[in-house]
């Protein structure tokens, strides 16, 4: 063959996060800090030497992958609510206020109520979440989520024995969010969780990327990251988190049910029935005159020492 | 003259891509970018091919005429850099993967046929063909028709919601067509004007 592909450097430990996104990180976390956002979600700071981000907790669960560029992962979007163009966000978003932002928690809890944002947080401690995101197109990222695993958020409001699936909803403004002026899906954009998919340490809250606040492409203030199953199911500027017995309908399932199931776990074996699921584009591995082989997709994108379990014996292509 | 500004006009779509390609400008996904605008222009020039008769019936346009050979070959190009993106940047050469798109995937199938008909149509497109085909070089480009509509099938099969795009494209195309038939129909053969060369006699 006449063109070479040009491999990509595995990554350094020093690649992983470099002194400015550090900083950065730092003064995201002082701005939260300074301006009551969640006192308590700066506050234990801790500088342990060696550490790869000295003033968030680590995780074990984090990708040692090299990171996707900031300026793709908030420049590359999709986000339907501001245009179906992946560049629609990042042009559009600016018009939403996320501040003040309030998130009603209900049905099968003991403790309901719409509460403010700063409130859900103050308890929690960010972490800094290195996680691969596969989006049902075919391309993926990796992207450094800063965020509080869900299933720390949700005990706190005391699930009732009923509680078997979580669902979220997406704010609903079209004076501020152009795309719902037009009936591309039905909105508000709906997902759900099983409980122990919501329950999974692996599940995060997002609250920024990158060390700093979520922009609001990337769907400030708050966004699910589910990192083994595809995008669409890491649903965007949450405004209410219902627990319920039922499991919820979903935006893309509603939209087009052979093609989105409730699940939508990664899944190299089964295909979109309109394209292959079993390669990925990793965003940001642009060779020589673009031409970068595509990586194999990896079941569960990788996760399934975390989950695997919690579908064993289901047919995965029949609950896709 | 005005052959090389029309030549020109054509190339220049892929000028532009050149540079944002030099210049850093296709975003995130540069072979994402590369398709979509290789496909939006092929659509394009298949549609502007498409306009050249009915102009000439509704507003006695017979200049664009001359043209309609080349702009026809630059649909050819713009949908050749098209498929060679997929098969060279997507792919890298894949063969039996492409294969498999080709016959599983009807997006795939029916924009793959839509090149496949091009060919014919971009080898008979010089002037001693012409001569050579007489009558039959018309018939035999009127799959244009089809080709449109393969291509524009194509588009709307692989979105994921927003049909708008698309349904622009199918929009102008019905009425393109379905001008065609309207006119047929209607008898109305018999007011075309003189058109400028005398390669052929019956236009598409």
């Amino acid at each position: 063959m006449l063109i070479k592909t040009r491999r990509y450097p595995e990554p350094q430990p020093s690649e992983i996060t470099d002194r400015e996104v550090y900083l950065h990180r730092r003064r995201f976390l002082q701005g939260l800090a300074a301006s009551g956002v969640a006192a308590g979600l700066a506050a234990p700071v801790s500088l342990r030497a060696g550490s790869r981000s000295p003033d968030v907790t680590e995780s074990k669960l984090s990708s040692e992958d090299k990171l996707t560029p900031k300026d793709d992962v908030t420049s590359y979007c999709n986000f339907y609510e501001f245009g179906t163009g992946k560049d629609d966000p990042a042009r559009n978003a600016h018009t939403l206020t996320t501040k003040p932002w309030s998130v009603t928690v209900d049905g099968e809890v003991e403790k309901p109520g719409t509460y403010d944002l700063e409130d859900i947080l103050k308890p929690h401690t960010p972490e800094e979440r290195i996680y691969r995101l596969r989006c049902v197109e075919g391309w993926s990222m990796v992207i450094p989520w800063l965020g509080v695993p869900l299933g720390d958020l949700i005990k706190r409001f005391k699930p009732t024995s009923r509680a078997k699936y979580v669902a979220f909803e997406t704010l609903y403004r079209p004076s501020e969010m152009p795309g719902q002026t037009r009936a591309i899906l039905d909105w508000p954009y709906v997902e759900g969780l099983r409980m122990d998919e919501a329950m999974n340490p692996l599940t995060l809250m997002a609250v920024g990327l990158y060390g700093e606040a979520l922009p609001n492409q990337n769907g400030a203030p708050l966004r699910l990251v589910v990192p083994w199953k595809y995008g669409f199911k890491s649903i965007k500027s949450i405004v209410k988190i219902h627990l319920t017995e039922k499991e919820p309908p979903t935006s893309w399932n509603i939209a087009a049910p052979n093609e989105y199931g409730f699940y939508a776990n990664v899944n190299p074996n089964v295909d979109h029935p309109r394209w292959s699921q079993a390669k990925e584009r990793r965003i940001g591995e642009t060779g020589l005159l673009f031409f970068t082989e595509r990586r194999k997709t990896e079941m569960f994108n990788g996760y399934g020492e975390q989950v695997a379990d919690m579908y064993r014996g289901m047919d995965l292509s029949k609950y896709f | 003259m005005r052959w090389l500004l029309v030549f020109t006009a054509g190339l220049s779509p892929f000028l532009y891509l050149i540079w944002l390609g030099f210049s850093d400008g296709l975003g995130a996904n540069p072979v994402e970018a590369i398709t979509h605008y290789t496909g939006d222009w092929t659509l394009r020039f298949l549609l502007l091919v498409l306009a050249i008769t009915p102009a000439r019936w509704i507003l006695g346009w017979v200049e664009p005429m001359r043209y309609r050979r080349m702009i026809g070959l630059y649909a050819f190009f713009y949908a050749t850099l098209h498929l060679m993106t997929y098969v060279v940047l997507d792919l890298n050469f894949d063969w039996p993967e492409l294969g498999e798109d080709i016959l599983k995937r009807p997006y795939m199938t029916v924009g793959f046929t839509a090149w496949l008909l091009l060919v014919p149509l971009a080898v008979t497109s010089t002037r001693k063909m012409m001569r050579r085909l007489g009558k039959r070089w018309g018939k035999l480009h009127r799959l244009v028709y089809l080709i449109a509509i393969l291509g524009v099938l194509h588009f709307l099969w692989l979105v994921k919601a927003d049909l708008r795009e698309p349904l622009i494209y199918a929009g102008i195309l019905a009425f393109l067509l379905g001008y065609r038939v309207w006119r047929s129909w209607s008898g109305k053969q018999a007011k075309v004007p003189a058109r400028p060369g005398a390669a052929v006699r019956k236009a598409g």
